[in-house]
């Protein structure tokens, strides 16, 4: 009887497939292998796509991509007919991992520090490799993430993670991949969160002063590091100086200070975004801006000073009742047009980055072409994080993070055949799948 | 004095832009034909190279080679979708204010009193090919106000939104939001009755309790009446004469229901006292419940999205409208949301990729399936000879992401036209751009700051008990 069920299986198109794949539960890391993916179509994303080609996997990166690849010997094969093979997208402003359920279960929550000043706070710290977001959200192509933390003026550091993996260390693509500030905002803060009752009612010096107040002391922290920084620097090579003392917060500061590792700024309107830029410019930054509703209002600033968006309100109301319906929707094509380097991004806690395509798509629907609409959600992404010598693309050498379709990648009704995150095959379950499954045949 | 008329007159302006905007591009409801299309009825599948007339405000043709009149509007339809007006089964659009939460029973309370025609969202909405909505009292009671159905009439004053002939309704609610479970412990005061969900249960027991000696009362009376035109009437009570209309089959409930048990409590509750839910509103733990809600005979209006941003939804998963589908229940996708209604299209099909249903089942999620929670159907959700000419004109197919509306039609009027906004663009602008540089409304150094006009807040709207 067991045999005869295991000829069915055999037999049966979707087993067959599912050569390889180990019967792994969820939260068991499937192991790297030997892996080619042949006969399909293959988008690299950063060369021209390529009918009827094959890419080889081997111990976690990409060995071969093109259209004359031999196969290995030993190497478990999935025949691509009819499929495309795309680089994993990347979503590259959530809070995945760091919150399971926003409201009403609270220690859930850990997303934002208490104070105002947590540079210190590492994403990578508190990921919780379990939270059901994580499958649910690979499970639709999407095999990175960025996850910040949000809290007070400076929030902490980011970490660019694999979505996949039973320990933080091991999901960590980079564990602090930059360092997020929220932006100042006008008529918010100094005097408090009052939105737009404070605006109609509070005079607009004090505004403005109180504004100036937040930022300053995230110049005050940034200008303390930087003499941190200097003073750790010169006790290394001449130790007859007094020696200074340690600072857990001031010292993960210093390589932003120093521009090596990039900073980003929440700052989604005109005001905030010409703060942010003018702010990092000053205290020599490398900044990049997180939300960028307004990002085409100021599309010529930041082509001049090559500052980079992860565009997070594709799917958001416009700003102003009297902007274009289509806004937002058209914010990328816009930016492209003129020349800045963007992504898109969902900016969703974790529980939606699962409709990553979506927003891109909508993106395409406004103008972006469908192949700027695929970057930038796998390459764009990854050239803002700097990571682009390892992800967003199909090339030989980069981590074997790969999404197999069978149809157009940012289609709704397309559906995600084979993931593969760190050269791993993924099975493609998560809550959503078992529940269904324990309740599709309910009598 | 001057600078304060200059203010006034400029919040004037801008209160009336968008209404200006739909002014200009608003038409008569003129014979128009649209040639040559691919047309989703919804109704009789998908015809290829079909023309679709309106005239005087209904389909009245659908077919191949159609004829229309000389003064007729003629729309080039190749390579363009047809499809019927989108119905949004549960939004807070229009609304100024969403619940009256200070009662645990506010059915003496009209959501057709507080219409705001003005909203902006509207036309968003339009401009995702949406016709229809449900405008729904919040969820921060379990009998909640009386809802309202409208047509998206733009720029037309707002008794001219009321959907004719749509089934009124009330809002029901269970679960978290009636239990105020996000509303803090304040210091001296009481917490508002119920708390638990045993609680939510004796509130509607005790309202049809109440209702039907209510009723009971005034039946007597009109029998008493026949005999004796003295008899006194029983004085009327604003509160319990819904109810009264529930016991009678002539209002609809529109429940808002998370978790299973709930549903299973509500059901149970109407079977006992002889009524029927007509649709149980998100509803995210349905599929554990389908062939129970089924069995009742009520729908569910639900969302593909919205899981794990609370304790109640952390079981939501997209499945479930596929799975309630095929257990035999009403399903539609409604937005509850001003963001979400302008892309329904995409929700929809989000139950094709997850759940397998047929492009025609995903399709009747936001038209025909709505239209009949909503008492309609005979008059929206599908193209068919006779039926309002509430339609919408894609670029592409409305399930492809990669397609936009380019024209909607309400009462065979157009409301939503792509390039008409487009052309509008730059003078907008500049209008814009003069009142920016108008002497009063540039910041002053030491000053009060320019007035901004007031902006109703959107999201997720029956969960903020603290918003407006």
């Amino acid at each position: 009887m067991r045999i005869l069920l295991a000829l069915i299986l055999l037999a049966s198109p979707v087993f067959a497939q599912q050569i390889g794949y180990p019967t792994a539960q969820e939260g068991v890391v499937p192991p790297r292998g030997v892996f080619a993916i042949r006969n399909a179509r293959i988008v690299t994303v950063s060369g021209p796509d390529i009918e009827n080609g094959t890419v080889v996997i081997r111990d976690g990166k990409i060995e071969a991509v093109g259209a004359n690849v031999n196969i290995p010997s030993g190497a478990q094969t999935i025949d691509g007919n009819g499929l495309s093979v795309y680089p994993g997208m990347i979503d590259a402003g959530t809070n995945i991992g760091l919150v399971e359920v926003p409201q009403g279960a609270n220690g859930t929550v850990d997303t934002s520090e208490v104070g105002e000043l947590n540079p210190n706070a590492k994403a990578i710290v508190a990921v919780n490799p379990h939270s059901a977001h994580i499958a649910v959200t690979r499970v639709e192509g999407i095999t990175n993430a960025l996850t910040a933390p949000t809290g007070g003026l400076i929030s902490g550091q980011a970490a660019l993670i694999n979505l996949l993996g039973t320990a933080p260390k091991e999901m960590a693509v980079v564990p602090q991949v930059a360092l997020v500030i929220n932006y100042p905002r006008i008529g918010f803060g100094g005097g408090g969160f009052g939105g737009f009752q404070q605006q109609q009612t509070a005079n607009l010096s004090d505004i403005l002063a109180a504004n100036e107040r937040q930022v300053d002391q995230i110049r005050k922290m940034l200008r303390d590091a930087e003499a941190y920084g200097r003073a750790q620097d010169a006790y290394a090579k001449d130790k007859s100086l007094p020696r200074p003392d340690r600072n857990v917060v001031l010292e993960p500061l210093v390589p932003y200070v120093r521009g090596e590792q990039p900073v980003m700024f929440r700052a989604d309107r005109e005001a905030e975004i010409r703060g942010a830029i003018k702010f990092a410019e000053e205290m020599k930054l490398k900044p990049i801006i997180l939300g960028g509703n307004d990002a085409w209002k100021v599309a010529n600033l930041l082509k001049e000073k090559n500052v980079p968006v992860i565009l997070t309100g594709i799917l958001s109301l416009p700003l102003r009742e009297d902007d274009p319906y289509d806004a937002l929707y058209e914010n990328p094509a816009k930016l492209q047009a003129a020349g800045v380097r963007f992504c898109i991004s969902t900016g969703d806690p974790g529980a939606e980055a699962r409709n990553l395509a979506q927003y891109a798509g909508m993106a395409a629907a406004f103008g972006l072409s469908k192949a700027d609409a695929v970057k930038a959600v796998t390459l764009y992404p990854a050239q803002i994080m700097n990571v682009a010598d390892r992800l967003g693309s199909i090339e030989a050498g980069k981590m074997a993070n790969l999404v197999v379709t069978d149809g157009d990648l940012l289609e709704i009704r397309s559906r995600i055949r084979y993931l593969f995150i760190d050269g791993r095959p993924v099975v493609l379950t998560s809550r959503h799948t078992e529940l269904n499954d324990a309740f599709k045949n309910r009598k | 004095m001057k600078r304060f008329i200059a203010k006034l007159l400029f919040l004037a302006i801008i209160a009336t832009l968008p209404l200006n905007a739909a002014r200009a591009q608003r038409q008569t409801s003129q014979e128009t034909l649209i040639r040559n299309a691919t047309v989703l009825t919804v109704t009789r599948g998908t015809l290829e190279n079909t023309d679709v007339l309106l005239r005087n405000g209904k389909i009245a043709g659908v077919g191949k080679n159609l004829n229309a009149s000389a003064d007729a509007r003629i729309i080039d339809g190749t390579g363009k979708f047809v499809m019927p007006g989108i119905i949004d089964c549960h939004s807070h659009s229009m609304l100024d204010t969403i619940n009256e939460g200070t009662l645990a029973v506010t059915s003496m309370v009209r959501t057709e009193d507080v219409l705001n025609p003005n909203d902006v969202d509207l036309y968003r909405e339009l401009a995702g090919g949406v016709t229809t909505l449900n405008l729904l009292h919040g969820s921060a009671n379990p009998i909640g106000g009386l809802n309202t159905v409208v047509k998206i009439k733009y720029g037309r004053p707002a008794r001219e939104f009321l959907f004719p002939g749509a089934m009124p309704g009330i809002k029901f609610a269970l679960g978290e939001n009636v239990k105020r479970s996000s509303t803090p412990n304040l210091p001296g005061v009481a917490r508002r009755y119920p708390n638990t969900r045993m609680g939510v249960e004796e509130v509607i027991r005790d309202a049809f309790t109440r209702a039907r000696d209510y009723k009971r009362t005034w039946d007597e009376y009109r029998a008493a009446v026949k005999n004796d035109k003295n008899v006194m009437p029983p004085r009327r009570d604003l509160q319990l004469e819904p109810l009264v209309e529930i016991l009678e089959g002539k209002r609809y409930v529109h429940a808002h229901c998370y978790i299973a048990s709930e549903i299973l409590m509500l059901i149970s509750l109407a079977d006992e006292f002889g009524f029927k839910i007509k649709t149980f509103q998100h509803a995210l733990e349905g599929y554990k419940v389908a062939k129970e809600i089924a069995a009742h005979g009520a729908g569910a209006s639900i969302f593909a999205d919205s899981w794990a941003y609370k304790i109640e939804a952390y079981d939501a998963i997209p499945y479930n409208a596929a799975i309630m589908t095929r257990a035999g229940v009403i399903v539609s996708m409604n937005s509850d949301s001003d963001e979400r209604a302008r892309r329904l299209n995409i929700e929809a099909a989000k139950a094709m990729h997850w759940g397998d249903l047929t492009e025609e089942q995903a399709l009747k999620l936001i038209t025909l399936n709505p239209a009949i929670q909503l008492g309609i159907q005979e008059r929206v959700g599908s193209i068919e000879v006779g039926k309002d000419a509430d339609i919408a004109i894609w670029n592409g197919h409305p399930f492809s992401v990669y397609s936009r509306v380019d024209t909607t039609f309400v009462d065979g009027v157009v409301y939503f036209d792509r390039a008409q906004d487009l052309a509008r663009r730059p003078e907008l602008a500049k209008e814009r751009t003069a009142l920016e540089l108008a002497e009063p409304n540039k910041p002053r150094p030491h000053g009060q700051s320019p007035q901004t006009p007031r902006r109703r807040p959107s999201g997720h709207e029956d969960d903020d008990m603290e918003k407006p």
